[in-house]
């Protein structure tokens, strides 16, 4: 008993304990602290995206424009009546705006220099200028000051400008030279950018908007509601007030828990080869694209409105079959009424997730490059998600900052729609 | 006739049977008692006239393109008639495109007599899937219409041809798990009868060079699909590195020590991250998160030991993990509330920290549910598409090094379909090879999660 542990051994239990508290809060406080750690990750990774996103994407809001002295020359147009339609689809507003930029930067000579010149505006300002004139069929003749798109690299360079960062793009010392004379004129400015709202894809990013896939995504959304709500309510009132525990209603639940978490590509290899293929159904249209996110989005569906089946207490039920109702009437009449809000906050939430999918989108041709703004379910379309995807894939930084501004519209989609679900949810579900 | 004329002429047989059965049954009536409700009559006439209309329709559609392309066949020259599939399909593109006006140029005149014939028969087919439609709900409205008597009982039949539909309904998950499997499961059998089962799942190299002409030789391209194995569990390993200690320390937080107030506040904004849509990932991932690691690992210089990329695992990794997070932290508070009260307070009593008490007694009790959350975790990072297809790129590395460019199965599978391509060829139906692999694991994993997950949930119940 000479040995070091015996003076261990001689004090009491609650000695020990004292001695080690010290030891045991630290750990405690570690641990909270770990914590509290996590937590902040999270929300710092969802700052520094968010924030990045906006950072990015705030300028695509912003559009710039060119104030030049427009000459609606005759002889330049090689028309003789703006009235008249047919000769102003065929006019050449190209030569119009040279000419005009010429008049503006007389000195330049160069050959090379001119086509950086002419490469100043827009080539969707000719068709600008076309409407102007359709509107305006008077002014044939006349100069105008008029305010023209300008091209993405002037757009992005005069934006860097403004925002006092460092120049980024592509612009030689000549082209630094005309901006910072445009700008001592006072003849650019930046003005909020209709155009990304109300026009499709376009290779020329300060022309690209997200109208098409804005209509894509509705469209496709509409079939996937319209068919995965009702489906899956049936469903799901099978399964909660009919299904007996047989091993088909077993082998059912199953089935839903598993589609609930396969991959989405996966579906998109089902639409490929089933709807496509065998079904021959064309490429790239809403209607497929929205069949196949209803059977992604079903799942979700029946699990949620089967929760608010089960939600329902039984007295309503025995209270209506009491009162002579039959099984389908006491379902209709009063089940389905009072489990609608939560039926609805799930559709809603399923939704979502359809409008935010792309990877089975892809495998159906939804990618294809489509200018024109899709007008029925069978017109060949794309959607928001996959019109990110592309534009991301492009590498100019214009399309880079319309990328991150669609992001932002998505995004505010989806927040929109979720809010929409928790409002619902709190306003109209009720609690028994 | 078209669609969308026939469907409106449907509706309105439709409502037409539903008032003709209701004021046949009160005709019917006279001085006796009905069965069931009126209405009963009407839906039930209704029903077995819009049905028959339906399944008709459907057959139809299914079938109707299949059997022009076939008639339209006839009229080929006969040396074109014996020709192989893949020209013949050549062919009968053009004259589709003839047919729907959207050739250019000039065509051989079989071709035009082809499509001439193909637009004719459109026309036919379209007036007699109409007639047969309508016909057949007619029929269908007026058997019912006949049989309909006072004793007749309207209400039970409407009832059980409701509930065979909600069946149908809930069969639909079935049908589209068998679909799944079967579409797969064909193309990849036709895949493994070029490229040996064995080659696929074993070999080191993958190149899968598109056919790009039939004659071309498919040996060129090797399928062997370890390096988009090893590149999915590298860049999964690196996302469940991330997000099971954050996500579980999280959910501890959340559910143990913090406020209700804070909880209230900031578990949505947790879920917020799981709502983001993937492709805002991968955007974030490969423009913002891939060129950072870059530069930070060039700048301490690890660029003399290893390849270093710009399209690295680690950051598809990081920001897939970083998507994970609020899916473990969701799932592990689940089970962690799940754990009675009675335990804790036990531990408490024994003097324990909260700490001690969440290390020896709730995790331990948490723990097959826990362990289920990440299986389910694991098998959303195998399946992720978007984040990897724009962030991890295309070499197919077989390497450990996170800096380095791999690629996946998932990435393969788009890589390998987007675009138009010839549906016959290995390259092709290489994806729906690793589709198959990739549906296999998930639904293992899936299976065997949700198996551990109700099997703790009943413990407490």
């Amino acid at each position: 008993m000479t040995n070091p542990d015996s003076q261990n051994q001689a004090l009491t239990t609650a000695q020990k304990v004292e001695l080690s508290l010290k030891k045991r809060y630290r750990a405690e406080a570690r641990f909270k602290a770990f914590g509290l750690a996590s937590i902040c990750f999270g929300l710092l990774a969802l700052v520094v995206l968010f924030s990045n996103i906006i950072g990015n994407g705030i300028g695509a809001f912003q559009q710039t424009d060119i104030q030049l002295e427009v000459t609606f020359d005759k002889d330049t147009l090689e028309i003789d009546d703006a009235s008249d339609a047919q000769q102003l689809a065929i006019a050449n507003f190209d030569g119009v705006i040279k000419n005009a930029l010429k008049a503006r930067f007389p000195d330049v000579k160069s050959r090379r220099d001119k086509r950086l010149l002419y490469g100043m505006i827009s080539i969707g300002a000719s068709f600008d200028l076309r409407d102007y004139l359709k509107a305006h069929p008077e002014k044939l003749g006349s100069t105008e000051t008029l305010w023209l798109l300008a091209d993405d690299d002037y757009d992005t360079y005069y934006k860097t400008l403004k925002a006092g960062e460092p120049f980024v793009g592509r612009m030689n010392e000549k082209q630094q030279a005309w901006v910072q004379s445009l700008l001592d004129n006072e003849q650019m400015k930046s003005s909020f950018n209709t155009r990304f709202f109300t026009s499709g894809d376009s290779a020329e990013p300060e022309l690209a908007g997200i109208l098409g896939a804005l209509v894509g995504s509705l469209l496709t959304l509409l079939v996937t509601l319209l068919l995965s709500f009702p489906i899956g309510v049936a469903a799901a009132i099978y399964l909660e007030e009919y299904a007996k525990k047989t091993k088909l209603t077993d082998f059912i639940e199953v089935n839903i828990n598993n589609l609930a978490a396969v991959p989405s590509v996966i579906f998109g290899l089902l639409g490929l080869a089933i709807f496509l293929n065998f079904f021959n159904m064309p490429r790239s249209i809403p209607l497929v694209g929205g069949l196949v996110l209803t059977l992604m989005t079903l799942p979700t569906i029946i699990i949620s409105s089967r929760a608010a089946i089960k939600a329902v207490p039984p007295s309503i039920r025995e209270a209506a079959l009491g009162m002579g109702a039959s099984k389908m009437q006491m379902i209709l009449h009063h089940v389905l009424p009072l489990a609608m809000p939560g039926m609805l906050t799930g559709a809603i939430i399923g939704m979502a997730q359809a409008l935010g999918e792309t990877a089975p989108l892809l495998m159906i041709g939804m990618v294809a490059f489509i200018v024109d703004i899709p007008g029925g379910v069978t017109d060949p379309a794309t959607v928001l998600p996959v019109q990110i995807f592309l534009w991301a894939d492009s590498p100019e930084r214009a399309f880079t900052e319309r990328t991150s501004a669609a992001i932002m519209v998505l995004l505010a989609f989806l927040i929109t729609m979720n809010a929409l679900a928790i409002w619902l949810r709190k306003r109209l579900e009720r609690r028994w | 006739m078209s669609i969308s004329v026939l469907l409106v002429g449907m509706g309105l047989m439709m409502v037409a049977a539903f008032f003709l059965g209701r004021g046949r049954s009160l005709a019917v009536a006279g001085e006796q008692r009905l069965n069931s409700l009126p209405s009963f009559y009407g839906i039930l006439t209704a029903l077995w006239s819009i049905l028959p209309g339906i399944a008709l329709l459907g057959l139809w559609s299914i079938f109707d393109s299949n059997l022009i392309e076939y008639a339209a066949l006839k009229h080929l020259p006969e040396a074109l008639q014996g020709a192989p599939e893949s020209e013949l399909g050549l062919v009968m593109n053009q004259i589709y495109n003839i047919a729907n006006d959207k050739y250019v140029g000039e065509a051989p005149v079989y071709m035009i007599e082809a499509a001439n014939a193909i637009i004719s028969m459109q026309k036919q087919s379209a007036w007699l899937q109409g007639v047969i439609v309508l016909a057949a709900m007619f029929i269908g409205a007026a058997v019912v219409w006949f049989a309909i008597n006072p004793q007749m009982k309207a209400r039970n039949r409407v009832e059980s041809l409701f509930r065979v539909g909600l069946l149908a309904c809930a069969c639909i998950a079935i049908l589209t798990t068998l679909g799944i499997l079967l579409s797969v499961l064909f193309e990849s059998l036709r895949f493994f009868q070029s490229v040996p089962i064995t080659e696929f799942l074993f070999g080191t190299t993958w190149s899968p060079q598109g056919a790009l002409r039939a004659d071309q030789a498919a040996s060129e391209s090797s399928f062997g699909a370890v390096p988009l194995f090893a590149g999915t569990l590298l860049i999964a390993g690196i996302a469940m590195i991330i997000a099971v200690p954050t996500g579980l320390m999280a959910a501890i937080y959340l559910s143990e020590y913090a406020p209700q107030r804070f909880r209230s506040i900031v578990k949505p904004l947790l879920e917020v991250l799981a709502g983001v849509p993937t492709v805002v990932y991968g955007f974030f991932a490969a423009l913002t998160v891939a060129p950072l690691i870059r530069d930070i690992a060039v700048s301490i210089g690890l660029n003399e030991y290893v390849n270093v990329t710009s399209e690295s695992a680690l950051a598809a990794g990081l920001v897939m993990g970083v998507m994970i997070i609020p899916f473990v932290s969701s799932l592990s508070d689940d089970v962690i509330n799940a754990v009675p009260q009675s335990l804790r307070d036990g531990s408490f009593g024994l003097g324990a920290t909260p700490s001690e008490t969440i290390k020896q007694v709730v995790i331990p009790a948490a723990l097959p549910g826990i362990v289920g959350g990440i299986l389910l975790a694991v098998s959303r990072a195998i399946g992720e598409t978007m984040i990897v297809v724009m962030a991890a790129g295309l070499a197919a590395n077989l390497t450990a090094n996170p800096l380095d460019s791999v690629t996946t199965v998932t990435v393969q599978i788009v890589t390998l379909l987007v675009g138009d391509q010839e549906f016959d060829s290995p390259k092709t139906l290489a994806a729906f090879a690793l589709g198959l692999m990739l549906f296999i694991t998930t639904l293992a994993l899936n299976y065997v999660a949700l198996h551990v997950v109700k099997k703790y949930r009943e413990q407490y119940d």
